[in-house]
This record gives structure tokens, C-alpha cells and sequence, in this order.
């Protein structure tokens, strides 16, 4: 017994040590359990403050970009309002319209945290649960995908980037809609990788891709990259591609949250499927 | 006693918001991220007592580990440069010891001592940092390049800290 206390004496320090390393693998890989114990979730409420503080005084740095995606924005919509149609056909009619109904809805927000040099990144919007947001809504820039929001507070949520080791989303080639999923290799904040092309698919350089619409996250056909390069690797069935993102993560301050209105009918008509055949 | 207190929270606050706001948004190509903020463990006093370094190790990791979205990360990396701190201060001690008053900077123990002393706890640090967050030894060389470039930054920054503090020191 002494021999014991006199071992755990002499080592203490390394065992403090191991206590503390041990501590903090253990949030590590905890994470999201504890991001919503309420300690941290406290801090939160402080260094969202800061970075929201911080973040209005960056904006003014931002301008001219802003304004030029701005302006970007404005001409796309002049294009699409009804003055500048031509009308073909004689008076208007009244018609009570049922074969639209709006599925997808846009939140504007505020990008108030934003990196891109990590392994995993992550966006923290000025938006939260008192503007509508919940967890597992897309995120897009005007440019393109921006990410997917993963927790929400009352008035912030934090997007999974697309920079994110584990973000995959669902995409298509515009060409000939082969469909495969467009991941991060986590080299440069420019370029992502495509994944599940078979190799018997005619693409080239600068091909676009743009989103599949399969998940209830995203709306289909939104451009998000274009192929930079690809090859065939030997014995293999699919192509190895890699893409250039249409979205600039690094100067990005203005996105849109997408709000499916039916996803939650999508996701539980699929899982319905999926329970009863297995 | 009370003054030196103080001023060591005002620096931990002072590095933590350095660290948050600014060093975090400066990436060179991608690969360089300079981590100014452990500069904190670098000049604990000799004399602080072993639990107590890692402690503050700890809640200082854990500081910036909620203003990075990163829990646990940083955390484990400063309490392992913590750890290596008095193995390094033996190695590299004075051929007539450390005097009991002496803190670890340039106008005690020398440019050249506080460089060695600053260099290897860094690197320490920045390998460990570097590794826990890809977690896997693929891409090997990637990791290591980003660990060099901005283990030269932080040194960088080290030095011109050092040199703020002094001033700051002999104003007062």
C-alpha cells in the first residue's frame, strides 16, 4: 500500500496530466452532447455577442463585394419581374391557380463566424429558432451551396460548411443528370471532390454540376461547381473528380437558409419505405 | 503578488480575443493559421507550481475552444505543451541553475535561451494540435507542412509579443 501512495506521489504530475488530457478528449469526441449542456451553451451567448459585435464592424470592409452581389442579385430579379415580360396572349384572365404551391421558402441571414481553414469548418448566422430556422435546413449563397445548419438557438444557428469532413450532398452532372455526392477532401477551401460517377460517363472540363433535389435539403438545379479535373483510376468503376466550388467561401457575408415545406412528408414517406421492406 | 494577478488575467483576456478575432482570420494559402494565444504557458513564472500550470493550461485551451467551435481541441494540446513545459525547462537549464525570481523571457535568460525554450514547446504544441484535429496519419506530409508554416508564423509573433511586453513593462 505504501509502495502504491509513493508510486502515485512521485508520478502525480503525470497523472494530473492524464486527468486533463483525459477531460478533454473526452469533450472531444462528446461534443454535441455537451455543446447543448447548458454551461456552454452560456459561453455561447457571450462569444456569439463578440462575434456578432465584431462582425458589424468587418461588414464595412466587405462593401464593395457585397454590392456587387447585390447588384448581381437585383439584375436577376429584374429579369424575372413581370414588366419585363412581353405579353402574347390577349387580356389576362383570372385564374385561380392550383397548380402551383410554393414548396421552398428563403430566410436572408447574416453570416456572423465564418472559417475555412480547419479540417472541419463551421458559419454561425445572425438567424435562429425566432426566425423560423431548425436544424437540417440548406444553406446558399448566390453564388452556390453553402452548407446545411446544424444547431439553432434562439436567435443564431451554426451551419456544417460544405468544408466540413462530413457534409455530403447530392448532386448531378447538368449534361446527362448522372447524379453522385459532392464531398470536401479538406486540401483547399476552393475545391471539393465528386464522388459515384461511373466511368462510362462522357464528361469534360468545366462541366457544371448543380444540385440533384433528391434530399428534402436542397431545391434541385442550384449550380454548385464545375469539374477542374478528373481520370479514370485503373480496375475501378468510377471516374476520381475534382471540382472547383462556384460559392467563394472566404468572402461570402450574405446567404439564404432554404426552408422545404415538405421535407418533413419526403422524409417520413422514405423511412416508412424503408421500415416496412427492410 | 495581488498586481501579478492581475495582469496575468488581463494578458489571458487580452491573448484569447487576439487569438479569436484576429490570428484565427489570417490564412496564407490555406496552411498558415498562427497561435499566438500559448504564449500564456510560455511565460507562467518558473516558479509556478506544476498543478496550477496545467490547470491554467486547461481553462485556457477550453477558453478558446468555445470562441473556435472546436471543444476539446485546443484544450488537449495546451495541457500537453503544459505537460512538456518542465522537461523542456530541464533540458535546457543554465549552467548555474534558474534563479528562484527569473521568469522565462529575453531580459533573464537570453535571447538565445528563450528561443530554444520558445521554438520546442510551440512545435510541441502545434504538432500535437495539428494531428488531434485530422486525427489520422494519411496525408502525413500535408500535416507536417501546415505545422512548420505556422509554427515559423507563431515564433514570429512570439518575439514581437515579447518585445510589446517589455515596452509595456517599463512604462509602467
Amino acid at each position: 500500500m505504501q509502495k502504491l501512495i509513493r508510486f502515485i506521489e512521485k508520478y502525480s504530475f503525470f497523472f494530473l496530466f492524464l486527468f486533463f488530457e483525459v477531460i478533454a478528449f473526452y469533450l472531444l469526441f462528446q461534443k454535441n452532447h455537451f455543446q447543448r449542456a447548458s454551461f456552454l451553451n452560456n459561453s455561447k451567448v457571450v462569444s456569439g455577442e463578440m462575434y456578432n459585435q465584431f462582425s458589424k464592424l468587418t461588414n464595412y470592409l466587405d462593401l464593395r463585394e457585397v454590392n456587387e452581389q447585390l447588384a448581381e442579385e437585383n439584375r436577376n430579379l429584374h429579369d424575372r419581374q413581370l414588366k419585363s415580360f412581353e405579353k402574347l396572349y390577349g387580356p389576362n384572365v383570372l385564374i385561380n391557380d392550383t397548380i402551383y404551391q410554393q414548396q421552398y421558402f428563403y430566410t436572408k441571414a447574416r453570416i456572423v463566424n465564418n472559417s475555412t481553414n480547419k479540417q472541419n469548418n463551421y458559419l454561425t448566422l445572425n438567424v435562429g429558432k425566432a426566425n423560423g430556422i431548425e436544424s437540417g435546413m440548406g444553406v446558399i449563397s448566390s453564388n452556390g451551396v453553402v452548407g446545411i445548419i446544424r444547431n439553432v438557438s434562439e436567435h443564431y444557428s451554426t451551419v456544417l460548411s460544405m468544408l466540413h469532413r462530413s457534409t455530403k450532398i447530392s448532386v448531378k452532372l447538368k449534361n446527362n443528370n448522372y447524379f453522385g455526392s459532392m464531398q470536401w477532401d479538406g486540401k483547399s477551401y476552393k475545391e471539393g471532390v465528386l464522388m459515384d460517377i461511373p466511368n462510362h460517363v462522357q464528361i469534360s472540363k468545366g462541366d457544371t454540376i448543380i444540385t440533384s433535389g433528391f434530399s428534402a435539403t436542397f431545391p434541385a438545379n442550384i449550380p454548385v461547381a464545375t469539374i477542374k479535373s478528373f481520370e479514370k483510376p485503373e480496375g475501378e468503376n468510377f471516374y476520381n473528380i475534382h471540382l472547383n466550388f462556384t460559392t467563394h467561401f472566404k468572402n461570402i457575408s450574405y446567404v439564404y437558409v432554404i426552408k422545404n415545406n415538405w421535407a418533413n412528408e419526403q422524409v417520413e414517406l422514405e423511412k416508412k419505405t424503408k421500415d416496412e421492406n427492410g | 503578488m495581488g498586481k501579478f494577478i492581475l495582469s496575468g488575467i488581463i494578458q489571458f483576456v487580452f491573448l484569447i480575443v487576439i487569438q479569436a478575432l484576429v490570428l484565427n482570420n489570417i490564412q496564407f494559402s490555406g496552411y498558415v493559421n498562427p497561435y499566438l494565444y500559448i504564449v500564456f504557458i510560455l511565460w507562467l513564472p518558473l516558479s509556478t507550481p506544476k498543478a496550477l500550470l496545467l490547470f491554467l493550461a486547461f481553462v485556457l485551451g477550453l477558453t478558446l475552444d468555445v470562441f473556435t467551435n472546436t471543444i476539446g481541441m485546443h484544450t488537449s494540446a495546451t495541457v500537453f505543451m503544459a505537460f512538456c513545459r518542465p522537461y523542456v525547462l530541464q533540458t535546457l537549464v543554465p549552467r548555474d541553475g534558474y534563479e528562484i525570481n527569473q521568469t522565462p523571457g529575453i531580459k533573464d535568460l537570453g535571447l538565445k535561451w528563450f528561443a530554444a525554450y520558445a521554438a520546442m514547446l510551440t512545435l510541441l504544441h502545434h504538432l500535437f494540435l495539428f494531428f488531434v484535429e485530422v486525427f489520422r496519419f494519411t496525408d502525413f506530409y500535408d500535416t507536417i507542412i501546415r505545422v512548420v508554416y505556422s509554427w515559423v508564423f507563431t515564433m514570429i509573433l512570439i518575439f514581437i509579443a515579447q518585445y510589446f511586453r517589455y515596452n509595456a513593462e517599463e512604462r509602467r
